[in-house]
């Protein structure tokens, strides 16, 4: 799959703002998860 | 010593905890690689959808995470059941452990399927049974734990949490079956445990590498939090 | 079993009886909030004809939610839901008995208030049995999975928010059948898929129910 540089892949044939909407919401979600999990086990630790 | 199952060795929250820990590094260590390889399959070599363009690639994040988001309701209720019926505290704790990470991955479902829907079926919500149903779900998982944070006593806490989330599981089949029993606008179920799939080979391999990652997430998160509360109940 | 069901029903019904502005404001509010939405949404008759059947539906579910606070709140101040739960009759038995108690007096009248409403909203005549006989199968099963919820909520901090945030989302299959089994009558076609499944519900919820309730009552009382 080629996508004719980044430009075409940020693009997404025109649905860039939905692919990458979703995409980046999933990613903000699960990282922020991982860090209060992480900084709750440090507390539970100490 | 005769020969009988030691099916409570693991049911003392400290004899389970190192052990959480090692499932947990290794979940969390499996899940980036095949995140990894998912996301390469689902960008660079599944081909652009005939009818949908490039829009349908969202489909790498929202199966998964509706996926998860049904089969977690089910872990949480079938330990919750186990610790109503055996009264044991690591299962509730257990429980408990998996209700916010299965939350998560509701909202990132009706989210992602949100953004999906507006280029394809032109509306960012439809009120069809399948969607109606998983935010109904999305309202059992945060009921969960709104009930088990207004109660002081940890174990009633335990207790109506998982009373709460046994008569909810009803809800899961509904969501599952929905796009079979009502006519719905979200489509049919195109992997199935007893047919040919219905779409292109790299499509379902990103797909089911992508659920798989997320599983073990999923698996990672769940016994992490675990952990903490492990810690946490038995300090108080 | 039955002496003290219908003892125990008894009982309530006295009680609710001799307190009447507590039933009397449930089905107040339902009148209300019902008259609410013409006045939000304009009057316009078309739109009032079709909304009627979901607005008269959630109008029930929120009056049975206010009405599910008192189920077990009297009983839990005054010791006698300990005894309740000590006693000997079967305590899921005891739970059906005041649900059945619950429902006679928060649910059944909301069945007959209901053709009035109907008529503010223009719906048509037709329609009003079918309305009336969602409801009557309908708010039982309101009755029944409210009362878990009133259970699990006993004495907790936040109680009636936490309530309405746990029992609603169990609600939404009774609303989308009641509300629908109307729909369908007002399209021309037969509301039976939609009122068999609710009877099919009642049964389901009467039976597993009370003991659901009684489950949820003995983690409360602990």
């Amino acid at each position: 799959m080629s996508w004719g540089g980044w430009s075409g892949f940020w693009a997404m044939g025109g649905y860039g703002f939905y692919v990458w909407g979703a995409y980046g919401v999933t990613l903000a979600a699960l990282a922020i998860e991982v860090w209060l999990l992480r900084r709750r086990a440090r507390e539970a630790q100490a | 010593m005769n020969a009988t199952i030691r099916w409570f060795w693991f049911a003392s929250p400290q004899t389970f905890f190192p052990l959480a820990g090692t499932i947990a590094r290794a979940c969390g260590w499996l899940a980036v690689p095949l995140a990894a390889a998912g996301l390469y399959v689902g960008f660079f070599v599944a081909p652009t959808d005939a009818q949908q363009g490039e829009a349908y690639r969202i489909i790498f994040i929202h199966v998964p995470a509706a996926w998860m988001s049904m089969f977690l309701y089910v872990v949480m209720a079938f330990w919750a059941a186990v610790g109503l019926a055996f009264n044991t505290r690591l299962s509730a704790m257990l429980a408990s452990a998996i209700a916010p990470t299965g939350a998560l991955l509701t909202f990132l479902a009706l989210w992602t399927g949100s953004l999906w829907g507006r280029p394809t079926w032109g509306a960012y919500w439809v009120w069809d049974a399948r969607l109606t149903s998983e935010l109904i779900l999305l309202f059992l998982y945060l009921g969960f734990m709104a009930l088990q944070a207004s109660i002081e006593d940890p174990r009633r806490a335990d207790r109506a949490g998982a009373l709460l989330a046994i008569v909810g599981v009803v809800n899961v089949p509904v969501i599952y079956y929905s796009v079979q029993w009502w006519n719905t606008l979200h489509q049919g179920a195109s992997v199935s445990l007893t047919r040919a799939p219905s779409m292109a080979a790299a499509m379902l391999a990103g797909m089911l590498l992508m659920a798989l990652a997320f599983w073990m997430y999923g698996l990672w998160a769940s016994l992490t939090r675990l952990r903490c509360i492990i810690r946490e109940r038995e300090r108080a | 079993m039955t002496a003290a069901l219908r003892a125990l029903l008894w009982r309530d019904l006295l009680v609710a009886l001799r307190r009447p502005s507590d039933v009397a404001t449930a089905l107040l509010f339902f009148v209300v909030v019902a008259s609410l939405f013409p006045l939000g949404t304009g009057a316009g008759p078309n739109l009032l004809r079709e909304v009627a059947p979901g607005v008269i539906w959630v109008a029930a579910l929120l009056s049975s939610m206010l009405s599910l606070q008192r189920l077990f709140a009297a009983d839990h101040a005054d010791g006698t839901l300990e005894q309740l739960v000590l006693g000997a009759s079967p305590l899921g038995v005891a739970a059906a008995a005041k649900v059945l108690g619950h429902w006679l007096v928060s649910g059944l009248p909301l069945v007959a208030i209901a053709p009035a409403i109907a008529l503010q909203y223009d719906l048509s005549p037709r329609l009003y049995g079918t309305l009336a006989l969602s409801l009557l199968l309908g708010t039982p099963v309101l009755s029944l999975i409210g009362a878990i919820g009133a259970a699990l909520t006993l004495g907790v901090r936040g109680g009636g928010v936490l309530l309405a945030l746990l029992v609603l989302p169990l609600y939404v299959p009774v609303l989308i059948l009641g509300a629908g089994s109307v729909a369908q009558a007002s399209a021309g076609l037969a509301p039976d898929a939609q009122l068999e499944l609710l009877g099919a519900l009642l049964a389901v919820s009467a039976a597993f129910a009370p003991w659901a309730v009684a489950a949820a009552l003995r983690i409360a009382m602990e």
